[in-house]
């Protein structure tokens, strides 16, 4: 999501130094308290370094891990500014606390929107240089000579003049007692030697031999293991149970009612499945029992003709829009989208008189510890969260729900419990991407140049609830971006209407975010003025952004990379797409191939990523490449449809994903750039969309609206 | 039911009703929690283990059906020369993202190299596309494959399996 | 109703009575057609009705028209994608035994309510494809030894009477329908157009 607020939100922090527990160092930022300027006394630092007498160098990782390489990229900072090696750091996750870990932008403890390394950039490298700075210091005194004469060498203050070197460990005690430097200078790129490397990432070790600890796999003593069925119809509750079946299954101990679910706790998981499988549940289903795709549809169609409040205005849209000579005009309907993040939503909880214990990987840890207290009825302080790696986000694990849910089923078991979703529950009982119509009106001159571009957004307002200094002037910022493309177009014109999902149907954020819809609604529309215009849609884009060099320079080597222009046999078609978004510039070419059955087969994708300083740019390939295939799984397939109030798919089978044998072949290239390093874990998603749509208009002239790609609208289009 | 399990050579007595399927057995019994749970149904192949050296799905295979079979599971993938060659072309390659699938892909390629030294593209997308990814990390899979199987060859005869 | 439809309903009430997998659609004892006088058209009759089972999902699923199975009662490509391999039994590196183990293995889950399992699963040969073939094709493909496994005819209906992977097909797990009837009266109806000179609807007809 863009970072328009951050101006709001910049939070002055002060980078503090004390004397570790046992000894040693440790370096942190004390934020001020939200009241005043004074700083809050019984405020812990947000501990980023600490180096205790053994040369130990813990370092607190404030951004989770959920594939996205954030802990590579958060020690590769550390260890630049703190010259040592990666391999001389253990890295520990930040545990739940938003006053120590929040995000500068988002000023809350978040990892998503592809805006984790922009938020750890500044201030870990600021936290190694300062503890490297502070050691010099030490050593200096130690040695009385001018600290400018000393260096910092894997773990060493170095005096050459002298040869006298100090292992970090030896000075940490001296350095704890100095006063913290001020505007320490950072290392300007030239001098990087572990930033910008494509360095071995530090999670994957315990990835392949099973050792790896995600939240699935706490195992805290005595736990019990719990399978939970919420109401089918959403927003329903519990009627009435009959569990004596249930309780005759070996294993099972209890049966825990809410309001809204049910859970049977056994001995392991086969039992409570088996459990609740017996368990027989009657639900009173409320008010959505008759809800269906189809009027949810009709309801967002509808608001396209309601007016919305205005979102961004440039020019004057009105006047130009009377000197046009003709209009092009499109509507376009985005699908309910599940994340099917692999491992499937769960959470262990154990709640004990006057403390609560967690055990989970999410990404959004201090909404987790406050909807804990709730749930537990506990003071915040009394929530302890551990946190595991994440088999996945995607934007599932930006909710917390599943945590409130097993602190409420614990709250009746002795010991922990570990509830673990069905594929069945974690797809029906997902915060879904929501229905997104689109109106896009384009004024044209006499020689089909466009004079003004409006769009109609229609959607939920997910920033309202999720994030509300998203939120501004009633208009959900993350829904607009990139609502008017890449292009700076004289007159623009976007409004938006809300439309709000029926109260229990849950929506929230999925990969690419915003951009996952406006890309596809933009770019689509490009190509089709590009065609009107009778132009090439590539030569088209480049006309357009003359003035964008960073874009410029991604589509051109997009387009050479992917051999634009080349033939391509019958059925057979190349698109292309650029974005803007998440402080990266991304170009696409999709190439497809459509059977006569209306079938399409996206064959290769082609991706230029200028995301400034690539931290990573194995990583970053990685991301794009991830971004793609999660982006083409959904334009293929990606559709959650309602019926009676529940949701219809449940697993692999009817919600099918791209294996291996249908995934296209994949081409990053990474754009060396010392600018400030963007995000790049969305806008792969993204921008896959209109590349492949537009490749599918290449090679059949059908224009797609509506995703996912239906074969129906393709057959016999050759 | 009381049973003996034979789990990466080592013997376990597990008691739990017959039709337990032998992934919650490893995870929750037995505490081996590297095999994972995906969907349940046979669909992901999250939870592949090896009975005899056949490539099974751990959700689906219910306890009764093991026997005095020998099981494997990602734990012991190392103690394999076949196994150690991939986890090595899975670092080399940086395939992992948020390695949750891993264990399954690495379990479903360790059977394929075990049975077929030089697989072609084909060979591998029939074998490979039993289990899916959701980071996308396929096309990182299908060459860390080819690196441990050129590796493979190319060892001394000692170092074969 | 004539008294041998009578007596075939019957059967059909007592075999559907009689098994948990209760027949959704009735299969005619070889009785219900004793009024056709015709040998020939007799015995046809008897594999037309055999072939409710041959033509239903749970037989045509692994009697599929490519090397790759198909799946479910409207016969979609197998997920995820696999192959006969050499013995029809899958690849060795992804044998059909890696997700369908000796029995039905039950999910608890949303839609697929058991994953289907069977000691023999396998796929059949490619000769025996059945998916696309007229009732009429299959007949003849039954018969012919060059297809059909090098059995003759009695083998052909002791198979079908009583191997263990065809029974599967009344049988197939929760959450599938089964196949029209009984193995048994499947077998019967074989067994009848076997004696009656196993006549084959001519292509013409």
């Amino acid at each position: 999501m863009s970072d328009t607020p951050s101006h709001q939100l910049s939070r002055r922090s002060f980078l503090i130094s004390t004397a570790a527990a046992g000894g040693g160092l440790l370096i942190g930022f004390r934020v001020p308290s939200a009241g005043g300027q004074s700083m809050d006394p019984t405020l812990e630092p947000n501990a980023f370094v600490r180096i205790d007498r053994t040369g130990a160098i813990r370092v607190t990782l404030p951004y989770v891990e959920m594939g996205q390489g954030a802990y590579t990229a958060q020690a590769q900072l550390l260890a630049e500014e703190l010259e040592v090696e990666i391999g001389q750091l253990t890295l520990e996750h930040a545990p739940a606390n938003e006053a120590l870990y929040s995000h500068p932008v988002f000023g809350d403890q978040i990892t998503g929107g592809s805006a984790g390394l922009r938020g750890a950039w500044e201030p870990l490298r600021r936290a190694g240089a300062t503890t490297r700075v502070l050691l010099t210091q030490a050593a200096a005194r130690r040695w009385r000579v001018a600290p400018s004469t000393c260096t910092a060498e894997r773990g060493e203050i170095v005096h050459a003049r002298s040869g006298r070197r100090a292992r970090y460990a030896d000075l940490v005690d001296a350095a704890a007692r100095l006063p913290v430097p001020k505007n320490v200078a950072l290392k300007s790129p030239d001098q990087f030697r572990i930033v910008g490397k494509p360095v071995k990432r530090v999670d994957t070790p315990d990835k392949v031999n099973g050792k790896a600890r995600f939240g699935i796999d706490a195992l805290p003593t005595g736990v019990k293991f719990a399978a939970v069925a919420a109401c089918p119809v959403f927003g329903g509750q519990v009627g009435t149970i009959d569990d004596t079946a249930a309780k005759r299954i070996r294993g099972v101990r209890q049966i825990v009612r809410l309001e809204d679910a049910v859970a049977v706790i056994a001995d392991h998981t086969w039992a409570a499945r088996k459990g609740l499988a017996a368990l027989k549940v009657s639900w009173n289903e409320g008010a959505n029992a008759n809800v269906d795709t189809k009027a949810l549809i009709a309801e967002c169609d509808a608001a396209l003709d309601r007016p919305g409040v205005t979102a961004t205005t440039h020019g004057d849209v009105q006047a130009v829009e009377a000197q046009a000579a003709s209009f092009y005009e499109a509507q376009f309907r985005l699908p309910m989208l599940a994340h099917l993040a692999m491992e499937p939503i769960n959470c262990t909880a154990h709640v004990r008189k006057d403390s609560c214990e967690i055990w989970v990987g999410c990404q959004r840890l201090a909404l987790a510890r406050r909807m804990a207290a709730e749930a537990s009825g506990l003071p915040l302080e009394r929530i302890t969260i551990h946190n595991h790696l994440l088999g996945g986000g995607f934007g599932r694990r930006l909710e917390a729900d599943y945590v409130a849910q097993a602190v409420r089923i614990a709250r009746h078991v002795e010991g922990p419990v570990k509830v673990i979703w069905s594929r069945e529950e974690d797809v029906q009982h997902d915060y879904f991407r929501y229905h997104n119509h689109s109106r896009v009106r384009v004024g044209l001159d006499a020689n089909n140049a466009p004079i003004s571009f409006s769009h109609k957004i229609v959607g939920p307002a997910v920033m309202a609830r999720w994030l509300p200094v998203f939120f501004q002037n009633n208009v959900d910022l993350d829904i607009i971006s990139v609502s008017a493309g890449t292009y700076a177009w004289p007159n623009v014109h976007v409004e938006y209407v809300r439309v709000e999902p029926p109260t229990g149907l849950n929506v929230g954020n999925w990969r690419g975010v915003g951009a996952s819809r406006n890309a596809f609604v933009v770019e689509s529309a490009i190509d089709d003025l590009a065609k009107r215009a009778g132009k090439d849609p590539l030569s088209y884009r480049r006309e357009l952004l003359a003035k964008s060099p960073r874009l410029l320079n991604v589509i051109n080597k997009v387009a050479e990379l992917a051999q634009w222009g080349t033939p391509l046999g019958a059925g057979r078609g190349r698109g292309i797409s650029v974005l803007d978004d998440f402080g990266s510039y991304v170009a696409q070419v999709a190439e497809v191939t459509v059977s006569r059955s209306g079938q399409v087969r996206v064959d290769r994708v082609f991706c230029v990523v200028d995301c400034g300083l690539a931290v990573n740019p194995d990583i970053v390939k990685a991301q794009l490449e991830g971004g793609i295939v999660y982006g083409v799984s959904a334009a293929l397939h990606g559709k959650i449809t309602v019926a009676e109030g529940r949701i219809q798919q449940g697993n692999f089978d009817d919600c099918p994903v791209l294996r291996m044998h249908d995934t296209p072949r994949i081409e990053v290239h990474v754009v060396p750039s010392a600018e400030a390093p963007g995000g790049v874990g969305e806008p792969g998603t993204a921008a896959v969309f209109p590349a492949v749509t537009n490749a599918i208009f290449a090679a059949t002239g059908k224009r797609l609206f509506e995703l996912p790609i239906d074969p129906t609208q393709l057959r016999n289009s050759l | 039911m009381s049973q003996q399990l034979s789990i990466n050579g080592v013997t376990h007595t597990v008691d739990v009703d017959e039709d337990t399927p032998l992934l919650w057995v490893l995870r929750d019994v037995v505490g081996l929690t590297g095999t994972k749970f995906g969907c349940g149904i046979a669909l992901c192949g999250a939870c592949t283990v090896h009975i005899d050296g056949v490539p099974r799905r751990a959700c689906i295979t219910s306890v009764k059906s093991l026997g005095n079979a020998s099981i494997r599971t990602i734990e012991a993938l190392e103690t394999t020369p076949v196994g150690r060659s991939l986890q090595k072309a899975w670092l080399d390659l940086e395939v992992v993202q948020c390695g949750y699938c891993q264990s399954g892909q690495l379990m479903s390629a360790a059977a394929l190299l075990a049975g077929n030294a030089a697989p072609s593209d084909a060979d591998i997308d029939t074998v490979m596309s039993g289990n899916v990814c959701r980071c996308g990390t396929y096309g990182r899979i299908r060459a860390a494959i080819k690196q441990a199987a050129n590796e493979i060859q190319h060892t001394t005869p000692e170092g074969a399996q | 109703m004539n008294r041998a439809h009578a007596l075939a309903l019957l059967c059909i009430v007592f075999a559907s009575m009689s098994l948990a997998d209760a027949p959704l659609e009735p299969l005619r004892a070889p009785q219900a057609f004793d009024s056709i006088r015709n040998r020939a058209a007799r015995s046809n009759a008897y594999f037309t009705e055999a072939a409710k089972v041959l033509q239903h999902p749970r037989c045509l699923n692994c009697h599929p028209a490519t090397r790759t199975p198909t799946q479910g009662d409207d016969l979609h490509p197998h997920m995820p994608l696999v192959q006969a391999g050499p013995e029809n039994r899958g690849t060795k590196e992804l044998p059909c035994s890696s997700c369908h183990g000796p029995e039905n293995a039950p999910t608890l889950g949303g839609r697929v309510k058991s994953v289907p399992g069977n000691e023999h699963w396998s796929l059949a040969p490619a000769s025996m494809a059945w998916q696309g073939l007229t009732t009429a094709q299959i007949c003849e493909q039954i018969k012919d030894p060059k297809r059909n496994g090098n059995r003759t005819l009695a083998q052909i209906e002791k198979h079908l009477a009583e191997d263990h992977l065809v029974g599967w097909a009344w049988h197939p797990g929760e959450g599938r329908a089964p196949a029209p009837g009984t193995q048994e009266v499947f077998g019967q109806l074989i067994a009848a157009w076997v004696k009656t000179g196993a006549h084959c609807q001519q292509a013409s007809l």
